[in-house]
């Protein structure tokens, strides 16, 4: 049940993480400074949102080179559960560890809204919890959330079932509207979107929030019951 | 922009010599206007700044309010209107900077930011256009990098503002009572300048915001890294966790010149400092130049001998400067040194207070016929009116703008931007709500009903919440002071939010004045901006959705009150006429009003009409739900008006209550036991924003169509030039 919070130089939603798997779902979650290493019997590792680095050369470049990158891709191999949200999903983007780039919004500025995601893969440790074509309310916050992959990647993304969520509509130029995607394996998953803002109903205008499944999914494949 | 003679020979007679270059330097930033509120401060006293809930510690650079179960929140305001002015996107973003290390130097986690925007005519303008982009840009970089929401603010465009830009910026805070800064320091204690490094940038900027703006001197502006601004949040945070922290003090206007002598002054201890200590950015930097820097980003700790060590380890996991540059001294000398030679040695008390000017004033003669009005063209279609105001870009909605800041970072907000006031869930079950509202056209009208205007609609839009007042902020924005007649509309201003302040026993917690906002067309029109902070105890009243068959009730009289109205102003293109007046006992007695029914969960949204008035606060409740509402204009209480003036007028202390049918017995009886003066007023339903004067109609708008054009009126504006 130890979920690893990994913070970075300029990570800000690493509290909100937090918050939400010891407050919510009750797991048993620590953060882990980017030059401290990661323990061997962890089971479950979170990257959160924020502008490591303060998005210098290019959203997640630098910490993707942080030390614990290496500890994170070991655990990756192992088949070990790896999410990254946001400024997450940048960061394993650029380390190699997901497919494709993360380019500036369409717009050219920064995004923040609520939008509909659709589960398109749900045989992830993060969206077992769902039905295929099931609708998600989920806010984005990025100025560079547009997931863009060339067109032999993008064959091979869908062939390998490797897109995870799209966008129900037209939000900001990604390619195929493609929201969240995971490796071959499927055990490390990557989404723009921040389930964390959306799983309690204080702060969810819509009622139903969908989006804790994410974070029921990660239980259920660490065979916690609800 | 250096001392003025007067300034110079009462310098030299208070310490008795020469002043040496360095001195010079020093005692110019901290006697600036922006620094030592020389014109403003024997004014200022006037306002309320106690009461029960209101915290007082010496050297606060923000408010401090306790909301119980050994909590306080923190708050404070700022602007950047001159640096803003010039270079828009620095300004701005570096205007955001300060306030939120003045929220930080307290102790407490900033959790949310406010932003008040003023530009010229952006329909015309392009310059307008081109500051107000990248104004907004400048707040959303640095607030988004910093994890901070910006939650709220207000988006304003007006003549006065023509080639220039009022960018303030409020800030909230949150923390632990325990954890709360108790500013001291003894002898021996060490002085840390923690952060970033000083450069050339900013050098002089205290006083190029005290004089008008000239000369576009693009180096007295400072430059931003938010990057640097989180590292230091965390850093402090964790020293202050860790019990590091004896003193601490943001460098803001002024520099390190500023920062010494009222920790000096205030703590009642002398400094010694060594230029060479400071980590700097470029070599060669003069010792006046690195006192008198406004480099951003940095923080003044005082600090033990023995807890140096652990602070300069937190420093070293942000991977921030942290340089040792002086220490505490008993002789309340602020003593500036490079290696062993003296540049400076100035009684801290003599530096950090500048005598106050007691200024002249005098009624400006415009004010004499500003009451009278033309005659004007008569409307013969309300309907395109009424749309006209609704695209127009002080009234259109404002989400290109806070669609860029991330709004719901920190995971706090409960109401997000684009309502009344913004609402944040507190560690303790409470909730704040807050709201900043300026209306220079009316404070051009009438500077002080104009500005206890402001503070009333702050207030009302926080009661639309079902939060009670507990604090205000004000910030005093106006021309060149040594103008009796500008000095004249600040005092009134001024007198008017202390006796609304004082009526309604709402402390001033934090303010600032910003004067010498001139264009090269004239001083700007007046305009004080007022914060209000609300606290709410159980739950706060989230606006439920709106259905078919719900009642409108209007609270509050509607009174021929145009002058400054955007209907005088962007309709009729006249300036003029009598400015809304609040009326203290109604509006107390409508305030305490609208929080019963919502403690009573009477009804499903309460909304602050305001700007437009009527017309515009209907149109904007059926835009959000989506749904039509036919309003009769003859049952609206108050003055017998014509239908333009009733649909229009702006007068205060109104509020607009949707809800269930079946409540409306619970709701006359509360109102008319509470003697409120309203009435049921309409029906939601159907697809049309219909206004009727008994049988016949004078509006009638589609929801879905007048939505669209409210929405994205602003950004078409903004992105491609196209106006309505």
């Amino acid at each position: 049940m130890k979920v690893g919070v990994v913070v970075f130089p300029g990570s800000n939603c690493d509290r909100d993480m937090y918050h939400v798997l010891t407050d919510v779902f009750h797991f048993d979650a620590q953060y882990y400074w980017h030059e401290k290493g990661l323990p061997k019997n962890i089971d479950a590792v979170i990257l959160p949102g924020g502008f490591s680095y303060g998005d210098r050369l290019r959203a997640g470049v630098i910490a993707a080179h942080s030390p614990i990158i290496k500890d994170v891709k070991k655990i990756a191999e192992k088949g070990i559960p790896i999410l990254g949200v946001c400024n997450g999903f940048q960061i394993l983007v650029e380390s190699g560890l997901l497919p494709g780039v993360l380019l500036k919004n369409e717009s050219l500025n920064f995004m923040c809204e609520w939008t509909n995601l659709i589960v398109e893969n749900n045989n992830t440790p993060f969206t077992n919890q769902f039905k295929i074509n099931e609708k998600i309310p989920i806010p984005i916050a990025n100025g560079e959330g547009r997931y863009y992959v060339d067109d032999d990647t993008m064959k091979k993304l869908k062939k390998k079932n490797q897109i995870v969520f799209r966008y129900s509509e037209v939000v900001n130029g990604s390619s195929d509207r493609i929201a969240g995607v995971c490796n071959e394996d499927g055990n490390v998953v990557g989404m723009m979107p921040h389930p964390e803002r959306a799983v309690e109903s204080e702060i969810n205008p819509i009622d139903n929030k969908p989006s804790s499944r994410i974070f029921e999914s990660l239980l259920t494949t660490m065979g916690v019951s609800k | 922009m250096s001392l003025e003679d007067q300034e110079l020979s009462e310098l030299k007679s208070k310490i008795g010599r020469e002043p040496t270059p360095t001195e010079l330097q020093i005692v110019a930033a901290e006697w600036s206007e922006h620094c030592s509120y020389k014109s403003s401060k024997r004014h200022l006293k006037m306002l309320p700044m106690t009461g029960p809930l209101v915290i007082n510690e010496k050297g606060y650079d923000s408010g401090v309010l306790d909301v119980g179960d050994g909590y306080v929140v923190t708050a404070h305001i700022e602007s950047h209107n001159h640096p803003s002015a010039v270079e828009p996107y620095g300004g701005a973003a570096t205007g955001v900077g300060g306030v939120i290390r003045d929220i930080l130097s307290a102790g407490t986690r900033p959790i949310a930011i406010f932003d008040g925007l003023r530009f010229g005519n952006v329909e015309k303008d392009l310059q307008a256009r081109w500051l107000f982009k990248n104004a907004v840009t400048g707040i959303a970089d640095y607030g988004n990098c910093l994890g901070i929401p910006t939650i709220g603010g207000e988006v304003e465009f007006d003549e006065c503002y023509e080639n220039y830009a009022l960018v303030d910026v409020a800030a909230l805070g949150f923390g632990k009572k325990e954890h709360l800064i108790k500013n001291h320091a003894k002898k021996g204690d060490i002085v840390v300048l923690m952060g970033g490094s000083t450069g050339r940038d900013g050098i002089g900027g205290s006083q190029f915001a005290s004089d008008s703006l000239e000369s576009e001197d693009r180096s007295a502006v400072q430059i931003p890294d938010p990057f640097i601004e989180k590292l230091i949040i965390e850093a402090v945070l964790q020293a202050r966790n860790d019990g590091l922290i004896h003193a601490m003090k943001d460098l803001g206007g002024g520099g390190l010149s500023c920062a010494i002598s009222e920790t000096a002054d205030a703590l009642e201890i002398g400094i010694e400092m060594d230029v060479d200590k400071v980590h700097t950015r470029e070599s060669g930097m003069h010792p006046s130049e690195i006192m008198v820097s406004e480099s951003q980003e940095r923080m003044l700790i005082v600090t033990s001998k023995i807890k140096l060590k652990k602070l300069q380890t937190i420093c070293e996991k942000f991977r921030i400067g942290c340089s040792m540059i002086g220490q505490v001294k008993s002789d309340n000398q602020v003593h500036v040194k490079k290696g062993k030679k003296t540049f400076a040695n100035l009684s801290a008390d003599v530096v950090a207070n500048a005598t106050l000017l007691d200024l002249p004033s005098k009624k400006p003669v415009y004010l004499k016929t500003i009451e009278t009005e033309k005659k004007f063209k008569p409307i013969s279609d309300y309907s395109k009116t009424l749309m006209k105001l609704l695209s127009s870009p002080n009234i259109a909605s404002k989400i290109w703008v806070y669609g860029q800041y991330d709004h719901e970072v920190g995971i706090r907000t409960v109401v997000k931007p684009g309502k009344d006031a913004s609402v944040l869930r507190l560690d303790n079950g409470k909730f704040l709500s807050a709201k900043i509202d300026g209306n220079p056209k009316h404070c051009y009208i009438n500077p002080r009903e104009g500005a206890i205007g402001c503070f009333e609609e702050a207030c009302r839009n926080v009661v639309c919440t079902g939060a009670k007042p507990i604090g205000m902020l004000d910030h005093l924005q106006f021309g060149n002071p040594k103008d009796p007649e500008i000095f004249w509309t600040f005092l009134e201003s001024l007198k008017g939010l202390t006796d609304f302040a004082k009526f309604f026993e709402i402390p001033c917690v934090g303010g600032k004045v910003s004067l010498y906002n001139e264009t090269p067309k004239g001083p700007i029109k007046p305009t004080p901006v007022i914060g209000v902070i609300g606290l709410i105890d159980k739950k706060p009243s989230v606006s439920q959705k709106i259905s078919e068959g719900d009642c409108l009730i209007i609270i509050g009289n509607t009174k021929n009150e145009l002058g400054g109205s955007e209907f005088f102003e962007y309709v009729h293109k006249f300036v003029g006429g009598k400015c809304p007046v609040v009326n203290f006992d109604d509006s107390k007695k409508n305030m305490n009003s609208v929080l019963d029914l919502i403690k009573n969960n009477l009804i499903k949204s309460a909304h602050d009409c305001s700007k437009g008035g009527l017309a515009v606060a209907v149109s904007e409740m059926c835009m959000t739900n989506q749904i039509g509402c036919t309003v009769s204009l003859d049952k609206v209480p108050g003055d017998k008006l014509t239908v333009d003036r009733i649909l229009f007028s702006e007068s205060h202390s109104r509020y607009l209550l949707s809800f269930d049918k079946k409540n409306l017995s619970k709701i006359k009886d509360l109102l008319k036991n509470n003697k409120i003066s309203f009435k049921e007023i309409g029906k939601f339903g159907g697809e049309n924003i219909q206004f009727n004067n008994k049988i016949q109609s004078v509006v009638k708008l589609n929801v879905e169509k007048t939505h669209r054009v409210w929405l994205n009126s602003l950004s078409d504006l903004i992105l491609h030039g196209k106006t309505s």
